[in-house]
């Protein structure tokens, strides 16, 4: 009866105007789309680059200082406050204000190799900048929160055995904090990535953000249009599930098995399935109770 | 500040409609995904072999970039690239991504003790759970959602670079001017309206949780 309605819930993969999904798959089968300096495998390249470098920079700033926090216990709440704060800030707020304000005052033309284009670098530094904020804010707020929920008992033993400060805070807070600090660096390495496509708003800055952004110019276009947007965001997203997996290998070979408790397994089996004699003593509270216990500590 | 004021009072009818549909494009989502985690979360807390796929989907889903999202949702909906209704699928998928794991926990972390004495006076299952558990778990499930209102609001202005209209396009509006104006407007009005969700579910967490004045901290 209403011919809109009706056409609308079935719907033809054309009636927005866009290039369908199908042109996706085809696009990514097409070598033209994949080399060269505006190929795929050129942006994707420079996306982990300057992930991997902004990441570096966030942890050599953010460890150190929220170590240095949680230890001593000092700014933690002014710390706290303004990393609350500046989540309320939109990134992309953030970036268009420091491209405005600091891009006509940096006079650097030349280019660096193939990762920082000729007369890119007055908006690089903005879209780095904000990044760099982005990504110490979960680190630093992880770093100190590992630090103070470290039993008090665990950091008197280590004074008490005659460990300096400095022993303390190396041998003793940073590697009980580290499944912290890592998750910290997990949530940040995945905001970056997420939030390098929203960097390319900056012009001239690479990343497979520049497909997406430019595509935008022009939708219909099937080399640069909705399919490459749709391609790039793919790959991005593959990316970030990379990343995400290889920091959690990262993690089970950095932080002790003394921490994670996972040289235990033989034990851990045991629990889980205990001889059939016990098996009887099964209360409904009893099995709530474990429940509850392990859900606690994961 | 005067000039704030003056770029405001002059394009007040444009800001007032970007900051509805602002507020609109983040809150519904947050209820949407709210009411999707409960019942998730709980199946999460009360069949543990569903726990970890549970998290780890939702972990999955909150890689996804939210630029990529927008984009995707055109071709799977059928929608056009503009519709905020894209906008709105995405953040209903964040908020539920990060609300599973607040509710499973929240839910699991009721005291054993508590519970036994709920049952010895006679709560049945479901009674526990909407009566006791879900109350209980009100501060763990609030503190998800101040999260995710503070990330929608943040991800709702990523949506301006592909132009759908909000209060982002004050941003777009000024780098493509080159005035500064409209960029801070932007940015303030962004942060107010985020304190604004985060008093909001605060409030709403005060009254659905009481007891919780009694006790400071």
């Amino acid at each position: 009866m209403i011919p809109g309605l009706l056409s609308r819930t079935t719907p033809d993969p054309g009636d927005n105007g866009l290039p369908g999904l199908h042109r996706v798959p085809i696009w990514f089968n097409d070598p033209l789309n994949w080399k060269g300096p505006d190929g795929l495998l050129a942006y994707t390249s420079e996306h982990i680059v300057y992930t991997i470098v902004v990441l570096a920079v966030a942890m050599v700033i953010a460890v150190p200082l929220g170590l240095l926090i949680g230890h001593t216990g000092r700014g933690s709440a002014a710390i706290g406050g303004s990393v609350n704060a500046l989540r309320a800030v939109p990134p992309l707020g953030l970036l268009i204000l420091l491209i405005a304000v600091i891009s006509p005052h940096i006079h650097i033309t030349q280019g660096f190799t193939y990762l920082i284009a000729r007369g890119s670098v007055p908006y690089f530094i903005p879209a780095m900048a904000v990044l760099l904020v982005l990504a110490i804010s979960p680190i630093l707020t992880s770093t100190y929160a590992g630090v103070q929920a470290i039993d008090p008992a665990v950091r008197d033993a280590a004074r008490g055995m005659g460990m300096r400060p400095v022993q303390v805070v190396t041998r003793v807070e940073f590697p009980n904090a580290l499944p912290l600090i890592m998750s910290g660096m997990r949530s940040a390495t995945l905001q970056v990535i997420a939030t390098m496509t929203v960097a390319a708003y900056a012009p001239l800055v690479g990343g497979i953000g520049r497909l997406i952004v430019d595509g935008d110019q022009d939708l219909t276009s099937l080399r640069y249009g909705y399919p490459a947007m749709v391609a790039g965001g793919i790959t991005v997203a593959v990316l970030a599930l990379a990343a995400e997996g290889l920091l959690a290998l990262l993690q089970r070979r950095v932080v002790s098995r003394g921490i994670t408790g996972r040289y235990s397994t033989r034990r851990e089996k045991y629990e889980r399935h205990p001889p059939a004699a016990s098996r009887g003593a099964r209360a409904g509270s009893a099995r709530r109770m474990r429940r509850s216990g392990q859900l606690s500590h994961t | 500040m005067g000039a704030l004021w003056h770029y405001f009072l002059s394009n007040r009818q444009q800001v007032q409609g970007w900051a509805i549909t602002t507020i609109w494009l983040a809150a519904v989502p947050l209820a949407a995904g709210l009411a999707l985690a409960l019942p998730a979360g709980w199946a999460a807390s009360r069949f543990r072999w569903s726990y970890p796929p549970l998290v780890s989907l939702a972990g999955a889903l909150y890689t996804i970039p939210s630029l990529v999202l927008f984009l995707l949702l055109p071709g799977i909906l059928g929608t056009g690239i503009l519709d905020t209704l894209n906008v709105a699928v995405a953040l209903t998928v964040y908020t539920f991504a990060l609300l599973v794991r607040a509710v499973a926990d929240g839910l699991s972390a009721v005291n054993a003790d508590t519970l036994s004495a709920a049952s010895a006076m006679g709560y049945t299952g479901r009674q526990l759970l909407i009566g006791v558990q879900l109350p209980l778990a009100v501060p763990v499930i609030g503190s998800g959602l101040r999260v995710a209102a503070v990330a929608n609001l943040s991800l709702v202005s990523v949506a301006s670079i592909i132009g759908t209209s909000q209060l982002g396009q004050l941003f777009i509006t000024g780098s493509s001017l080159g005035i500064l104006t409209p960029i801070v407007l932007g940015l303030i009005c962004f942060v107010i309206l985020a304190l604004c969700f985060d008093l909001v579910i605060r409030l709403a967490m005060r009254v659905l949780a009481p007891w919780r004045r009694a006790v400071p901290g």
